[in-house]
């Protein structure tokens, strides 16, 4: 096996450089990494045009994103790519730590049945943009994607943003109602705005190894794993980490010495003993190398009138926790249907403000944990480096301390609970928490709650409620019959998670805005506006 | 020993490092001492402190 097959994708020429007048579209997306490409996708199924602009022509090469989780695999269903990705995916929900050669706890991410997405898949960054560039490829008049067109200038207009683009055929100009920057962590547009961007950089080095090989370093017949080590004995005093992805490759990240020699430690005679001394005596082929550095930042505002910045432009995190991309994705989630909304004409435009006040908190909420994480791994001083030296000892046998072990706590779906979007209100699942799944039984046989909410709002009823009728809001039954689309609980597990009675209003991005026991029309209306930001002025 | 920190182990463990930065290894024992006493005060019962100080003391001789 000789690893991944990269196929660049065709430059064609665009229309503006083949004599069309400058072109002008609702939405310029620029970068077609994961972020830009799953917004593209997300906008195509509300209908939404839009022109994707990147640099380059290949998909994400190298040691990248793998992890990727249960709630961005579900957003990843709706974009239509999710079981293509569990089926390619390395599935597993089992974080196990060990310090020196013994291990000493290990968590489950998902200890409950009744999901159709696992805790976790593994999964490449290149397939992830494979797939997602395939899947774009199923709206040919509503996305325009353009490689190797790298955008070198903006102006914002107030009603519009013009775009300078820069391709192997020339430059030419081109104009867009919203211009969304998904250009990465090295956002040149951020740096053409002057936006700061300062934040925590991490001085240790990380060495990032992919490796292929025939037997798991797991062991026989081990299901794949998350293994971290403090102060393994193959690399001592320092931690490491090892994951499993498709195709028999294997992650492996290793602490350095602050002051390393990144150069001289991602040669391969210095890589291949470091592997060695894990995998043992097994065969295996180097698949990439590299040496990173960690930053964990994030800009002050992600909306700047028509600029609006998404995913990794937006901010970063250190790795230990999957917090970037799935970060990214749950931008995706949010600006999405807001940004259709608005250019349909249904919503102010201050709906958009609100995409900065959820994500900028979501966030700061990952920067927040990946913080921590990569602190408790790297100790500072020689009183951090003994408080933890005393944590991981007491944490073999005393469960408290196995708390305070932290080796990354993994991406979890951000609850909006409280923000202004939402309607106060108390229920099993509160306002402001994405959908859980649960396993329902239909007309046409099994299903999945995730596979029969629509993007769109929704009222879910449980039991024996009637919901109105409300133009331009679906309708979903539970354990009941009426003359719109029912469903019954199976096994129990939609009850248990929302209660036997009451009712649910869920945003487009499956988000839970409003509960009622008994809503009529009008209710359900004023809560529909409030999620759409018409009425700002009244929601505290 | 029960299990008292969560869910905010992380907030606390973050605090602590926090109450040490920038403080010398010297001034940095003389906190961890005043901890103890801070918190052994708060804790009172001294069947309960007894316990502890044995357990605790049990990790050196390993
Ligand atoms: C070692 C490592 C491990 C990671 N592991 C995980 C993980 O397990 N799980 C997880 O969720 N995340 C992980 N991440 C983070 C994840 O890779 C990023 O969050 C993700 O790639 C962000 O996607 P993006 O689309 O915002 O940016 P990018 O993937 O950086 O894409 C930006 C795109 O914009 C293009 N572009 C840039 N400038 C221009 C321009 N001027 N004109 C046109 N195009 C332009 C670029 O070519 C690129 O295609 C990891 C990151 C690293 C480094």
């Amino acid at each position: 096996m000789a690893g991944y097959k990269y196929e660049p994708f065709d430059y064609v020429k665009p229309p503006e450089l083949s004599g069309a007048a400058p072109g002008r579209y609702p939405v310029a997306i620029i970068g077609a990494g994961p972020i830009g490409l799953a917004l593209a996708i997300d906008l195509a199924q509300r209908g939404i045009k839009s022109v994707v602009l990147d640099d380059n022509n290949v998909v994400s090469v190298g040691s990248r994103a793998i992890c990727w989780a249960k709630r961005t695999l579900e957003i990843f269903n709706r974009l239509g790519v999710g079981e293509r990705m569990l089926e390619k995916g390395v599935t597993w929900k089992i974080g196990r730590n060990f310090h020196g050669d013994q291990e000493i706890y290990s968590f489950d991410l998902l200890p409950e049945d009744g999901h159709k997405y696992p805790a976790f898949i593994n999964l490449q960054q290149y397939y992830v943009e494979q797939y997602l560039v395939e899947r774009a490829r199923d709206f040919p008049d509503l996305i325009d994607l353009r490689f190797k067109n790298k955008v070198t200038g903006h102006v914002d207009h107030g009603d519009h943003v013009t775009l300078a683009v820069e391709t192997p055929d020339g430059t030419y100009e081109m104009a867009a109602e919203y211009y969304l920057a998904c250009d990465g962590a090295g956002s040149a547009t951020r740096e053409r705005m002057g936006l700061d961007f300062t934040g925590q950089t991490f001085q240790e080095q990380f060495l990032i190894a992919d490796i292929e090989m025939e037997d798991s370093p797991f062991g026989e017949n081990a299901v794949p794993e998350r293994w971290f080590w403090f102060d393994p004995p193959f690399h001592e005093g320092k931690s490491a980490l090892l994951h499993a992805q498709p195709d028999n490759i294997y992650r492996i990240d290793l602490q350095l010495d602050v002051d390393a020699d990144g150069k001289a430690e991602s040669a391969p005679e210095k890589v291949m003993p470091r592997i060695k001394a894990i995998v043992g005596d097994k065969p295996f082929r180097l698949d990439w190398v590299s040496v990173y550095k960690f930053r964990c930042i994030k800009l002050d505002r992600f909306v700047h009138n028509r600029v609006i910045f998404v995913g990794d432009s937006a901010h970063v995190v250190s790795p230990f926790g999957a917090r970037g991309g799935n970060g990214g994705i749950q931008d995706v989630d949010n600006i999405g249907w807001k940004l259709a909304a608005v250019l349909q004409g249904g919503a102010p435009a201050e709906l958009i403000e609100t995409y900065h006040e959820e994500r900028s908190h979501g966030s700061a909420e990952n920067i927040l944990n990946s913080s921590r994480a990569t602190n408790f791994m790297t100790p500072k001083t020689p009183v951090e480096a003994l408080f933890r030296a005393e944590v991981l000892k007491l944490a073999h046998d005393q469960p408290f301390a196995r708390r305070l072990v932290n080796s990354g706590r993994l991406s979890q779906p951000c609850s909006l609970a409280g923000m202004r979007l939402q309607s106060p209100g108390v229920a099993p699942l509160e306002p402001g928490q994405p959908l859980l799944d649960a396993p329902l039984d239909g007309a046409d046989g099994p299903t999945w709650l995730i596979d029969v909410v629509p993007p769109q709002f929704c009222l879910i009823g449980f039991g024996e409620v009637d919901l109105p009728e409300v133009p331009g809001v679906a309708r979903i039954g539970i354990n009941t019959i009426r003359d719109y689309p029912c469903f019954s609980s199976r096994d129990g597990f939609a009850t248990k998670r929302y209660g036997q009675d009451g009712v649910y209003l869920i945003r487009p991005d499956g988000h839970v805005c409003a509960v009622f026991s008994e809503p009529d029309r009008h209710d359900v209306e004023r809560a529909c506006a409030r999620a759409q930001g018409k009425m700002m002025e009244q929601a505290v | 020993m029960s299990d008292n920190l969560g869910p905010y182990q992380d907030d606390f463990y973050n605090a602590l490092m926090d109450a040490h930065a920038g403080l010398s290894e010297e001034a940095s024992h003389a906190l961890n001492a005043r901890l103890v006493l801070m918190l052994s005060n708060r804790i009172g019962d001294i069947e309960t402190l007894k316990d502890i100080l044995e357990k605790a003391r049990e990790y050196n001789d390993e």
